[in-house]
């Protein structure tokens, strides 16, 4: 996919869809962050009616549309296969993005293949979009790695547990990028509750300051946990990066159209050395916050069955329904990728080899470590002895 | 009389609410402790009964929470922070160490810091990265923090509010794996002192000595050993720092045997601490070096090989069958 030139363009002279909405918004302070709703960037509305900005347009043929509807069934159908696997006893926990595959989707469709992931644990349709088996994404999951691909192969770096941790790595990889003179960018995602951590302001600090080809993907889907976002911030998330001196804009993150055209101007205005982007995509966690957590006991039903309705795969469907991009043969020919790729996935988490005991050294250094030789050797012994001893 | 079966999850939350009851002071802080009740349900209820005051959810910031505390501490209050998991203290301890741990020294004793830490910790859940380490020895290292960890429920309802009531800081680490054990509370009993080991079982021929999750494997260890004919006593430590060497040298005065135990990779671990004290208090009673039984130097590995990672049954009867045989 191509970058709208004009969209880039106009986005350079107004700076960015924040700047538009901040007086608006600073009237209105007191308002919690969810009082008054800012403006949010939106392509195509909840009834899938195809909308116009000013700042963000977007054209996209019809294949291309497919394509994005394509990406969020795959990415659905693969998460509520990871999750009935967990409940199979599979693996041990799963992080759902339910609801969240519009803003996944949309912003890993801007990415070029030069450009660098850094995601936190729940952005499996960014790694869909990059190519990465999905396989990889369980092992850590089913408990028998802690990532274990190699980031380089798709430019996908490995989950992070710790929150924000990552967007540190990423504002280093891009003043990397910058000290290289490339023309890549990187993006990192993160949550809402994790906009609290300190690495995460630092990241905003540094990158400001280096002028880093980094865009920031916050995915705020009201919830850290049990915590609401007003336990985070009483002002809008996107209008934060205003105070670190770069732009910040609301998206729809349930909107795949939208999401895609800020991302993407967003990385164009990183590659031509302007520097970072806040993009707050505005969606909701569908689901429990990981198959672990209850959220029957801080949640009301109702704000569940609210979003239902904005839900960002029903609305890309009426839309290419109603325009005529899609016909009934195609929605067909993707339920059957999707019951294959269910089927697949559930065969290779099957299928995927406990490491042998003695991993547990392996790769703790690079140039080897006397005491970890010397664990090794008596942890072998000791496994011999049963070996010994059964064989008895 | 008020013995209660709780478990220890259970008897942590016990001894919370008697602490928010008895002192207003008292203020609970951390992620998802409010509605939630904590992601163990450690703070379940709470908040309901107490209040959104005093029972406080905050931003997911650890360093924020563990700060914030501080300035509370200064301001006449006594915070309960907790850590959501172990791997999750990092972002705090910076604050945990050049600040919390410093304030009362740099302030030449004026200033209190009754600032208690909560952090689950330790492996056998099966969880991912980051939420199954123990982290202990890290912060027994640094002076001005005492650190302690229960091992049933009537140390956890106990030590707890010792914690709460003591004016320094208190690193309490709860043997997470060990949350849904039943065990008896008396909650009108006089608590033994917060620092003092405890002999948890007899024993003749040998001393195990162990804390938090750790002391139950021993016990076991110590039942299949007497089987073998073999007579083990366990030394629950409970306090890390201080650590009471005191009742480890009276047993190994006895049993002229040591075995150490922990969940925590051995290398500068506290079990390296306490064979060079109880080397250099009992030199000449010991039949055999102190050993020690714990985790790798290797990171924390994957769920489906900490059965392999973790000190089992099997490694530390192997143990004990290295030190007799000296
Ligand atoms: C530093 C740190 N503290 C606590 C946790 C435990 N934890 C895991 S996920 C989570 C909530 C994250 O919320 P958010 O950042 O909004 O992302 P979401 O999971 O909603 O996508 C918490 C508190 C953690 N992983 N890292």
């Amino acid at each position: 996919m191509t970058v709208e030139s004009t969209a880039a363009r106009k986005t350079t002279r107004r700076s960015s869809g924040a700047k538009r909405t901040t007086s608006a918004a600073s009237a209105k302070k007191a308002s919690a962050a969810q009082g008054t709703e800012p403006e949010l960037v939106q392509l195509l509305t909840p009834e899938g009616e195809r909308v116009q900005h000013p700042d963000y347009d977007i054209d996209l043929s019809a294949e291309e549309l497919r394509g994005l509807y394509r990406d969020m069934v795959l990415t659905r159908r693969f998460d509520a296969e990871a999750t009935s696997l967990q409940r199979q006893g599979e693996l041990g926990l799963w992080a759902s993005l339910l609801g969240q595959e519009a803003a996944q989707i949309g912003s890993g469709r801007a990415l070029r293949d030069d450009d660098y992931v850094f995601p936190t644990y729940r952005e499996h349709g960014v790694a869909w979009v990059r190519g990465v088996d999905p396989t990889n994404l369980l092992g850590m999951f089913r408990g028998v790695n802690h990532g274990g691909w190699d980031p380089s192969s798709n430019n996908f770096h490995l989950y992070t547990i710790v929150l924000g941790s990552q967007t540190l790595h990423a504002t280093g990889y891009a003043m990397g990028i910058a000290k290289d003179g490339a023309d890549s960018a990187v993006l990192a995602y993160f949550g809402d509750g994790a906009s609290s951590q300190g690495d995460v302001n630092e990241s905003f600090v540094f990158s400001a300051v280096y002028n880093a080809p980094v865009v920031f993907f916050c995915q705020n889907n009201q919830w850290a946990i049990s915590e609401p976002i007003e336990k985070q911030t009483r002002v809008p998330l996107y209008q934060r990066a205003s105070g670190f001196g770069f732009p910040g804009v609301r998206v729809d993150g349930n909107d795949v159209l939208a999401c895609l055209a800020v991302t993407r101007s967003a990385l164009e205005r990183a590659r031509r050395g302007e520097g970072p982007t806040l993009v707050e995509a505005f969606t909701y966690r569908m689901g429990a916050h990981t198959t672990s957590d209850d959220p029957t006991r801080y949640r009301r039903d109702a704000e569940r069955a609210e979003w239902e309705a904005k839900d960002p795969i029903l609305r890309l469907k009426t839309y290419l329904e109603n325009e005529g991009h899609a016909d009934a043969a195609f929605f067909e020919e993707l339920e059957a990728e999707s019951e294959a790729l269910g089927k697949s996935v559930r065969e290779a988490v099957r299928a995927m080899p406990v490491p042998e005991h003695m991993a547990i050294f392996d790769h703790t250094y690079a140039d080897g470590h006397a005491l970890v030789d010397e664990e090794r050797a008596q942890f072998a012994a000791y496994q011999a002895s049963f070996a010994a001893g059964e064989g008895e | 009389m008020a013995v209660q079966n709780l478990p220890l999850a259970k008897a942590l939350n016990e001894s919370l609410r008697k602490a928010l009851e008895t002192d207003p002071k008292v203020v609970i802080m951390g992620l998802d402790v409010g509605k939630l009740g904590g992601v163990f349900r450690i703070t379940d209820g709470l908040q309901k009964d107490f209040g959104e005051d005093r029972v406080v959810d905050t931003p997911l910031a650890e360093s924020g929470i563990v700060g914030t505390a501080i300035g509370l501490a200064l301001r006449g209050y006594r915070p309960v922070v907790e850590i959501q998991f172990d791997g999750f203290v990092f972002p705090a301890y910076d604050q945990i160490v050049t600040q919390l741990a410093k304030m009362r020294a740099r302030s030449l004793g004026t200033v209190k810091m009754p600032v208690v830490i909560r952090i689950p910790y330790g492996g056998g859940i099966g969880a991912v990265e980051h939420h199954s380490e123990s982290p202990e020895s890290l912060f027994a290292h640094v002076a001005g923090l005492k650190v302690v960890t229960p091992a049933n429920s009537s140390d956890a309802y106990w030590m707890l509010q010792q914690a709460i009531q003591s004016d320094d800081p208190v690193i309490f680490f709860e043997p997470k794996r060990r949350y849904w054990d039943k065990g008896e509370v008396d909650t009108e009993a006089f608590p033994g002192e917060l620092h003092k080991a405890r002999v948890a079982r007899e024993g003749t021929d040998l001393t195990l000595a162990a804390y938090g999750p750790m002391v139950k494997t021993c016990l076991e260890a110590a039942a299949v050993a007497a089987e073998e004919g073999k007579s083990v006593e366990v030394v629950d430590l409970r306090s890390i720092s201080p650590l009471d060497f005191d009742t480890i040298q009276a047993s190994v005065e006895k049993t002229r045997r040591l075995v150490v135990v922990h969940e925590a990779p051995v290398f500068f671990g506290s079990g390296a601490e306490i064979a060079a004290r109880i080397t250099e208090r009992c030199f000449y009673h010991l039949e055999a070096p102190v050993l020690r039984v714990g985790g790798y130097h290797a990171p924390y590995p994957p769920a489906r090989l900490e059965e392999e990672y973790l000190p089992g049954l099997d490694r530390v009867l192997d143990a004990v069958d290295r030190s007799l045989a000296y």
